[in-house]
């Protein structure tokens, strides 16, 4: 019982900071039709960022957290939409995705011949041990991971459902069309949806980081859990993406305990195939054109 | 129209006298690179058929090399003859790949990409982690190459022109296909599904057709690249792999005949021009991937044909956007 509490907390604080990568792809897809390939190698790019600042310009933390945050608002959203997306949507879906795939090698290698191959510690944000709990023991970073990811997840819905920018941004997903005929200034709520998936990258980038590490590879698996939570839940929602987040965070998890660790990256596939092919509009996604 | 068509008989003639030619004066290096070449460029061939023709995108070629590659090992180091694995091989991949293609007729484009995707990394787990069959991390070692009526293929030349002669016969295949109603159905296939069903192409049929024959083509490359590394092991098998298999059909361009075997060229040699750079040559490669899609996401024979044809055509030639024939 008490391992199974355990369990349950380290995989709802996985599937929290998926959920974070897992909603800004959706959020991308629903705003400009941008699959984006890249987006596991776009949370390795921030904390590389905030190591090289620590490593080589003497920062602290937080100062470097901040530089990193500001650097990738800067490329992974605003010059990613300037010089790849923008020019690019015109010629169709599949050469955007090729052209990410070349951003994600291009991502890997710059930090692996530029900074390091090797596994990197990453600072934690706040330091802490563990707490027993009822015989189960819970890593404080697990517990701030869940509550930082979940707070930034409630905000961003707030965000997108209260205020005045957030409901733009909420209509141009849902129709492009019809949200420039109401005057809403669409190419500015896309440039606004592309920060933020930069911004939730980096938390993401901050938050995982601490746990497992800083590689240039770690953006293999986390890319592909993002697509996995993405459609588990449905493309075009962004409760999905974090029900799917969490979902895959468990299960990944759990298998691993109950399963078969060598087999574990396969749990998630093989739930993505089954939801494809049974629910293709995912869990709480609304059917639409999935199919042409 | 045919003076350009004669040329480019003149130009595919003149690269084949050299393909024949210039590895007698190569180093063994040379030879396996184009070796290489050659087997990538069957592999290649078979995912444009797929992706350039039919317009459905896999990510799962290399599991198709790995499982013919793997078939040829356990096969030959066991003491069967070649034929048999490059039947077997064939094959399973024809049926793996028809398979394979049953999600592409529910969902289309990023969904079948995850699909192929999924299978991929199944594919590439069960290479690793079944040590009973594949050997596991350490793979299966001293593949034999094969000897045809006594002839012996085991120096590194005969070996190449055994790749150079399966990769024609290949693109002969290729060729016919293309040509034949199957290859227009393809091609209807991808410009509007609709519109070829309200003509009478099956396109249920069709669609598992594209995915079977790319199968195919991908596990045959598999049986002449055991061989010639003469060891197979899971990490020449992993979706980076199949990336770059997409990436070479992408380059070359899709959907063009030729384009395939431009693009092995170009992410088998690159590397060996670009060897003063140390590791810089993937950071080269991703940059013009990029700037390729971003100006020409036809590939480099779409560039050339722009650049041959400019008043032809109108719209560049998206990939999956306008026929070819």
């Amino acid at each position: 019982m008490a391992g199974l509490l355990q369990l349950l907390v380290s995989g709802l604080a996985t599937g929290a900071t998926y959920a974070l990568v897992a909603i800004g792809f959706t959020l991308l897809w629903q705003t400009s039709q941008t699959i984006n390939f890249a987006q596991g190698e776009f949370v390795m790019v921030p904390a590389f960022i905030v190591l090289a600042a620590m490593r080589f310009l003497d920062f602290s933390l937080w100062p470097a957290l901040a530089l990193g945050l500001f650097c990738s608002l800067l490329l992974l959203g605003f010059l990613f939409k300037r010089l790849l997306v923008d020019p690019l949507l015109k010629h169709g879906v599949l050469p955007l995705v090729i052209a990410t795939i070349g951003l994600s090698i291009l991502a890997k290698e710059v930090v692996k011949n530029y900074y390091s191959g090797e596994a990197q510690r990453f600072p934690a944000l706040i330091s802490g041990d563990t707490i027993p709990l009822g015989g189960a023991v819970l890593s404080v970073q697990d517990l701030i991971n869940l509550t930082v990811a979940v707070a930034a997840v409630a905000l961003l819905q707030l965000f997108l459902a209260r205020t005045e920018t957030g409901r733009r941004m909420q209509a141009t997903a849902q129709n492009r069309t019809v949200a420039a005929i109401l005057g809403i200034d669409v190419e500015r709520m896309i440039l606004y949806t592309f920060l933020l998936n930069a911004a939730l990258v980096c938390l993401a980038a901050y938050l995982i980081t601490p746990v497992y590490l800083a590689t240039y590879s770690i953006g293999e698996g986390l890319g592909l859990v993002a697509f996995t939570a993405a459609i588990v839940g449905g493309f075009n929602q962004v409760r999905g993406a974090i029900v799917g987040g969490f979902i895959v965070g468990i299960a990944e998890n759990f298998t691993a305990v109950y399963v078969s660790t060598q087999y574990r990256t396969a749990v998630p596939l093989l739930l993505l195939v089954a939801i494809i092919l049974f629910r293709p509009q995912g869990l709480l996604g609304r059917a639409e054109e999935r199919t042409t | 129209m045919t003076g350009l068509r004669l040329w480019g008989y003149v130009a595919a003639a003149g690269v084949l006298v050299a393909l024949i030619v210039l590895p007698q004066s190569l180093k063994p290096y040379g030879i396996a690179l184009l070796s290489r070449w050659a087997v990538m460029a069957i592999a290649a061939v078979g995912l444009n058929l797929t992706l350039g023709y039919a317009g459905q995108i896999s990510l799962a070629q290399a599991a198709f090399l790995g499982i013919g590659a793997y078939t040829t090992a356990i096969l030959t180091t066991n003491g069967y003859p070649f034929w048999s694995a490059l039947l077997l091989a064939g094959g399973l991949g024809f049926g793996v790949g028809w398979l394979l293609g049953y999600p592409a007729l529910r969902v289309q484009h990023h969904y079948l990409a995850f699909v192929t995707l999924a299978f991929m990394t199944m594919a590439y787990l069960v290479f690793r982690n079944e040590a009973w069959l594949t050997g596991g991390v350490f793979g299966i070692n001293r593949i034999p190459r094969p000897s045809f009526f006594g002839w012996s293929t085991a120096k590194p030349l005969t070996y190449y022109y055994v790749c150079l002669g399966a990769l024609m016969i290949v693109l002969a295949g290729a060729w016919w296909m293309i040509r034949s109603p199957w290859g227009r159905a393809f091609v209807a296939l991808r410009e509007n599904p609709r519109r070829a069903m309200s003509l009478g192409v099956d396109i249920r049929s069709y669609t598992l057709l594209a995915f079977a024959f790319g199968a195919a083509l991908g596990c045959i490359a598999g049986v002449f690249f055991a061989p010639l590394v003469e060891f197979v092991d899971p990490s020449s098998f992993t979706l980076a792999d199949s990336l770059g298999l997409l990436l070479m059909v992408v380059v070359g361009g899709s959907g063009y005949f030729f384009g395939p075997l431009l693009g092995a060229m170009v992410a088998v040699l690159l590397p060996e021009w670009l060897r003063m750079t140390q590791g810089l040559y993937l950071i080269c490669y991703a940059v013009l991937v990029m700037v390729l899609m971003v100006f020409c996401p036809s590939g480099i024979f779409g560039l050339f044909d722009k650049a041959v044809r400019p008043f032809n055509r109108s719209a560049p030639l998206a990939i999956g956007k306008e026929a070819r024939r």
